[in-house]
């Protein structure tokens, strides 16, 4: 039978693929041999992961920056306000979201593994899962802002939020000064996934 | 007993955060796709794939990339629900290193 | 949430268990032993420990937000600054 593994392109060699790399491919031809899943199954988690990104969360920041009644729900049912903007947060059990204000940051990490909104975000940068990150944030959470650009003064409290359960926390940064005329849409091009994630502000201009 | 392997938040040494980022390779979105729809079939708990982890040599969960651990881990939960066994999957791959060449 | 059933409630001050249990731990390291408050009661969910090992998770138990100050967990903690962890009510004692 011909895997279905000759079908797809591929960056490079199948031949110079790690050991582990290899594995897989030959994993997933097994169960799909034995209808453990099927193709659709695979594709289907596929397509649901490309269609995550940080431009969800963006655009569910700028629509509370302009609107304190979405602001309001967003804080107190986090899900069902996602729901009002046609994003689909149901895969997350409990989410939470943390409002960031003048005197107030907060910063999220999963230091057991890399537990993060997935549903909201798409899938976490390479350094929010990276062992740095994982061991120095719960201890220096004001070093790690510092390497991102966010210089805080000591009368800004710090709050390191670590997600060792089921909850998934969204940052919600705080609105930079000089935006109130502003549209929606530009408002989300200041809002990166960083600043989601807590160790950097929002940015105050469009990037070019 | 000790702190797992996991358990690093806290731990000293750790030094600037790498903020590079690498695009995913195929074999990287293919595991991530299993992984998902393995849980999306009820066929294994994300619990149990950390717990998989947990158990690994430790050496090992340093040196591997996060992907190749997530394939260990998928590899080890289906054999312990024996819905595969790692003879087939040996053979599966014997199958393939015959038909790719050497590298 | 069913706030009946949880032991704790925001503002109760607790001490993490220092115990070092084999299994599937969600409680890190770094905080057991340590001692803050609860900040919130997150709701009942299935238990990790159970779950890891392909059983049911039950009985549920309560998750807690906890707070901590940073200056009580390391020796160059900030003043000001808290560190909150989603602690599972199995872990908590409570503290004076």
């Amino acid at each position: 039978m011909n895997t279905p593994s000759d079908e797809h392109g591929h960056d490079h060699p199948k031949n110079e693929l790690s050991h582990y790399a290899k594995r897989i491919y030959a994993i997933r031809d097994l169960l799909l041999e034995k209808g453990v899943i099927s193709e659709k199954d695979i594709q289907c988690q596929i397509d649901y992961q490309e269609a995550r990104s940080p431009a969800n969360g963006a655009k569910l920041v700028a629509r509370a920056w302009v609107d304190p009644g979405f602001k309001a729900r967003f804080i107190a049912d986090p899900k069902a306000a996602c729901a009002e903007m046609g994003i689909d947060a149901t895969a997350i059990n409990e989410f939470v979201v943390l409002e960031n204000k003048e005197n107030l940051r907060h910063m999220v990490v999963c230091t057991l593994c890399s537990c993060y909104p997935r549903p909201i975000l798409g899938r976490p940068p390479d350094w929010y899962k990276s062992f740095n990150y994982r061991q120095r944030s719960v201890v220096d959470p004001r070093g790690v802002m510092r390497e991102f650009g966010l210089h805080l003064p000591e009368d800004v409290e710090v709050r390191v939020h670590d997600s060792t359960a089921d909850i998934r926390y969204l940052v919600l940064p705080l609105r930079p000064k000089g935006t109130e005329d502003w549209s929606e849409a530009d408002l989300a091009k200041l809002v990166t996934r960083d600043s989601m994630i807590g160790v950097m502000d929002a940015l105050d201009s469009i990037p070019e | 007993m000790a702190r797992g392997h996991h358990d690093v938040g806290g731990l000293p040494g750790a030094g600037p955060i790498d903020q590079s980022q690498h695009d995913l390779s195929d074999w990287e979105i293919l595991a991530d796709a299993v992984n998902q729809a393995l849980g999306v079939r009820g066929i294994k708990r994300t619990d149990e794939m950390r717990r998989a982890r947990e158990e690994m040599d430790s050496a090992a969960y340093r040196d591997m990339t996060y992907y190749e651990r997530w394939i260990a881990s998928i590899e080890t939960i289906l054999i312990e629900k024996k819905i595969l066994t790692r003879e087939e999957i040996d053979r599966k791959l014997a199958e393939f290193d015959s038909k790719w060449g050497e590298p | 949430m069913n706030a009946d059933v949880a032991r704790f409630k925001p503002g109760d001050r607790v001490k993490v268990k220092f115990e070092d249990r084999p299994g599937h731990i969600r409680t890190p390291w770094y905080i057991r032993g340590k001692t803050g408050w609860i900040e919130r009661i997150h709701g009942e969910f299935l238990n990790p420990e159970s779950l890891a090992f392909g059983r049911d998770g039950l009985p549920k138990k309560t998750l807690y937000l906890v707070a901590f100050n940073q200056s009580d967990l390391w020796d160059k903690g900030n003043n000001a600054d808290k560190l909150l962890v989603d602690i599972y009510e199995h872990w908590l004692d409570p503290a004076a």
